[in-house]
């Protein structure tokens, strides 16, 4: 039923109108508001928005031009999105928590003249930045706390404006039939919404997605993923982000399921547990973050519960991936795996919500195993992909069954990828953008001639499995000299997903074989020295331990096995590396604020060392300025040693084909 | 909900004053002979040095401590008098300078206990939560999920108060004073120890509780910025003794309450 019926819409109000027909008394939309969960069914959600629409219409909204939404994950924001779509205009949603400098030049960028906002807060944000934002008339706010005594003459209450709406849409039966025709008239082709990217590289850039691609992409998803009406979502991740309008608004609209906005911001996690979503999206720190407080917790528990915890992970561990996997276990595992989910998985994964997830993706980053295997070993069904705004989301993903934690899964169905000469990922699916808003130089840009988007990501796809696997920035890929394939921020992630090594820097661009040098976790590494005996005064010494040295060259070893099993990585392995005797520390320049690796400063702050590690030498000289918390700055001096590495084989070549 | 008891008072009148009042432990002083007044829908701040009398003027104010002299007079009833109960009974709520929760108790269950003064079914009905005593809860509910919401304390709800941080204390106790609907706050150094940006966000609670519910409040602070910022009207004490009365610029202007806090040269 779902795949054609999604034919025959085109707009997301279109579809809105098909849900309201199709699955009428089911509910859409639920909001925890004062303490409890209300909620509106798909018909009710309809007659809320074409009043909306009507309103917003008889304040001067016109079709084609932009509507700027403001605000967190709330349903009149929402209904904001699909009121303005009804009129033919275009949403803008711009993040809640934007500085106002970001949020003056998306504002101006994207030429709006209404803003929907969520409440004083973002009033008071535009309005400090009014002058910067010329062509702004009007806003409408969801929240009237602290607005009484502003000047009302270019604010309105949603309420209100809905209020009209709906007086005008009863006292006037022409309007209806006026709605529908402007209703029917929004065109697949037309915009469908305008998502301007986080900017991270330069200015923020408005990416116009269509809605016929856009729904095209979300009904191949929602078929993938067997998606029904049935089905809840919790809508907590940033409204202006892809991954909401992709997961929770279009993939809803297309599958008529509930998605449901928490509380507020800090209330996601108690939320979740109360809805029990069945499908959900988490970032990797997020599922980082709760594996953490579970941890803890654990250990501040009894004796008995702990060990018990402690036992049936083991067992879950062991048996837990391939019982989801569908993988043939024998008799004992699954029996202990069922004690286990009784006593432990269950409960647990009832405390976190997710019970009742019967898909979960996460995605953004590169993803540890370890944590990635977790959830799936107590039998939650995390899947990764890979994917971008200009794609709308989903350029591959891992289909069920089919998953391993250092891929991101084959193309999603009906997208083409092909790997350029340079490594560069490049794509061309459904739901692809038609362009940057009011910037064709940068579209051209992005696209190849013949009509591929470069993602400007570096990968390859695994031969084993035929999966892409993600390795770097494509602009930050390098070669050894003999031309193999050297992607420092992969091999970087290899090691950090170590507990005990905190930073990596990998060198091997224009050179010989790949080097690496290691800052060790002082909390990790600390705790295994006090259960090992091993005295230590400061990190330097704890660093330049040998005992320590020989853990960690354990790791490297392992990394080097993993690296050993790609045939396109096998060259990269590590031949030597070092310990390095201070922390790097963005105080002295070395990462930068959000604690990224700053390679082109270091290279320059340790040529000794990076000499030394090429020319074959046992240990080296090094002294560095240091900066302290204070300001102050002092010299630190150390002999550091440097360990040679086995490297593996490289997979024969006959095997790989 | 039930109308505060006496009679109506417009905005801009005297809510409560203060006529000679003074107080004495044994030997010392700790008001002597102060008068000043609160007028409806205003903030009104009690400042002034370390063992000046400003809680005592509360405690007073309170019911708490009975003064030796003079009288209150509160909605134009005077009373020389009271007891806490019956000033929480006439619409006077108040916070402690040292928090003062049910630390097992969740945020919840402390702002539910605020409205205890409001329940109206009898133990026998309360005992088995049934019937008009259901509908009772409902309602009290209601009114201290709208609280919660205005504090933006939902993440903390189901949470003991003993394991928040101080800040988010000090808001519940707000929460369950307001829970009561009183007609006159009083506040006992709300922003005492907070950081900044705890005492930026109480200050607009503070602010957004005048503003929204209409309550009158007379705090107590020390920090200065705070005060000159939130207040209508500045009372200043010294040694039990008031030296100054009037708007926040009148009173930093005042020579003497310079002199109280900066010393005087002999």
């Amino acid at each position: 039923m779902a795949p054609n019926v999604a034919e025959l819409a085109e707009t997301f109000p279109k579809l809105l109108m098909r849900n309201a027909y199709l699955y009428g008394s089911r509910p859409a939309m639920r909001h925890k508001d004062l303490g409890i969960w209300q909620t509106w069914t798909w018909t009710q959600v309809l007659e809320i928005v074409s009043a909306y629409a009507v309103g917003l219409h008889r304040l001067g909204v016109k079709r084609g031009e932009t509507v700027a939404i403001v605000g967190g994950n709330r349903p009149k924001l929402y209904w904001s999105v699909t009121a303005v779509q009804m009129l033919g205009a275009i949403p803008v949603p711009v993040y809640a928590d934007a500085v106002a400098d970001e949020l003056a030049y998306v504002l101006a960028h994207a030429d709006v003249r209404f803003a929907a906002v969520e409440d004083q807060e973002q009033i008071d944000k535009i309005q400090s930045v009014l002058k910067r934002v010329p062509k702004l008339e009007l806003m409408v706010y969801d929240e009237k706390r602290g607005l009484r005594d502003y000047d009302h003459s270019r604010l309105r209450s949603m309420d209100d404006v809905i209020d009209d709406g709906r007086k005008a849409l009863t006292g006037d039966p022409p309007v209806g039939a006026w709605l529908d025709a402007e209703i029917a008239a929004g065109k697949g082709s037309d915009p469908s919404i305008i998502l301007y990217t986080s900017g991270t590289t330069g200015a923020s850039k408005g990416v116009v997605l269509s809605s016929e691609r856009s729904i095209r992409a979300a009904a191949d998803t929602v078929a993938f993923d067997k998606l029904t009406a049935n089905d809840v979502a919790l809508a907590y991740l940033p409204l202006a982000w892809v991954g909401d309008h992709y997961l929770n608004y279009a993939q809803g609209m297309v599958s008529g399921f509930c998605m449901a906005c928490p509380e507020s911001p800090d209330t996601a996690m108690t939320d979740l547990r109360e809805i029990g979503p069945s499908f959900y999206f988490a970032p990797p720190r997020t599922l980082e973050l709760l594996l953490t407080r579970v941890m803890i917790r654990m250990e501040d528990a009894g004796f008995i519960k702990r060990k018990l915890f402690h036992y049936f992970i083991g067992v879950a561990r062991q048996y837990g991936e391939r019982i989801l996997n569908g993988e043939p276990v024998p008799l004992k595992g699954r029996l202990l795996y069922g004690i286990g989910n009784f006593l432990v998985y269950g409960p647990l994964k009832n405390v976190l919500g997710f019970s009742r997830v019967r898909v979960a993706y996460t995605a953004g980053e590169a993803i540890g195993p370890d944590l990635f295997n977790f959830y799936r070993s107590i039998g939650l069904n995390l899947k990764q992909l890979y994917g971008q705004t200009e794609a709308f989301l989903y350029v591959t993903a891992q289909p069920d069954g089919e998953i391993y934690s250092d891929t991101v899964g084959p193309a999603c169905p009906n997208v083409d990828i092909r790997i350029a000469e340079n490594g560069e990922v490049q794509f061309k699916s459904p739901g692809m953008f038609t362009g940057y808003f009011k910037d064709d130089a940068k579209t051209a840009e992005a696209m190849t001639p013949d009509g591929y988007v470069k993602t400007g990501d570096a990968g390859f796809f695994d031969e084993k499995t035929g999966h892409l696997k993600i390795i770097d920035r494509a602009k930050d890929v390098g070669r050894l000299n003999d031309g193999t394939l050297f992607p420092p921020k992969y091999i970087e992630n290899k090691l950090k997903f170590y507990p005990n090594i905190r930073e990596a820097v990998a060198l091997g661009d224009k050179c010989e074989f790949v080097c690496v040098m290691l800052n060790i976790d002082l909390t990790a590494v600390g705790s295994w020295a006090e259960r090992n005996n091993v005295v230590y005064a400061s990190y330097q010494e704890l660093a330049g331990h040998p005992l320590v040295y020989d853990m960690i060259e354990k790791h490297v070893a392992e990394v080097n096995h993993s690296l050993a099993a790609d045939m396109i990585m096998a060259g990269a392995q590590i031949k030597r590396f070092l310990i390095l005797h201070k922390e790097l520390d963005a105080d002295d320049g070395e990462l930068t604020r959000t604690q990224k690796v700053r390679r082109g400063f270091i290279a320059d702050r340790y040529v000794p060392l990076i000499k030394a590690l090429y020319d074959g030498s046992e240990e080296a000289d090094i002294s560095t300025e240091v900066t302290f918390e204070d300001g102050r700055k002092g010299v630190i001096s150390a002999r550091v040693k440097i360990r040679d590495m086995k490297t593996e084989p490289a997979p024969a070549m006959g095997k790989a084909a | 909900m039930r109308a505060p008891s006496g009679p109506e008072i417009a905005v801009g009148d005297v809510l409560l004053s203060v006529e000679s009042v003074s107080l004495s432990f044994g030997g010392v002083k700790a008001v002597s002979d102060v008068s000043f007044d609160i007028r409806k829908g205003e903030i009104r701040a009690i400042i002034g040095p370390n063992g000046a009398g400003k809680t005592s003027m509360l405690n007073i104010i309170n019911g708490f401590y009975h003064p030796q002299q003079g009288r209150i007079i509160f909605k134009g009833k005077a009373r020389s008098k009271m007891r806490p109960h019956e000033a929480a009974h006439g619409g006077i709520a108040r916070t402690f300078q040292n928090v003062a929760l049910f630390r097992g108790m969740t945020a919840l269950d402390n702002i539910m206990a605020g409205r205890a003064l409001k329940m109206r079914t009898s133990f026998f009905w309360q005992l088995f939560r049934y019937g008009p005593a259901m509908r009772e809860e409902v309602e009290h509910r209601h009114r201290v999920e709208e609280i919660i919401d205005f504090l933006k304390i939902q993440e903390i709800r189901r949470v003991p108060v003993g394991r928040l941080p101080y800040g988010l204390q000090k808001r519940v106790e707000l929460g369950r004073a307001l829970a009561m609907e009183p007609e006159l706050l009083l506040l006992d150094e709300p922003m005492a120890g907070m950081n900044l940006e705890e005492k930026e966000d109480m200050s607009r609670f503070v602010l957004d509780v005048n503003d929204y519910y209409g309550t009158t409040i007379a705090l107590i602070e020390h920090d200065m910025g705070v005060v000159m910022d939130l207040s209508d009207r500045v009372v200043v004490l010294d040694h039990g003794i008031k030296i100054a009365d009037g708007t926040p610029t009148e009173v930093k202007n005042n020579q003497a309450v310079v002199d109280a806090y900066l010393g005087v040269a002999h």
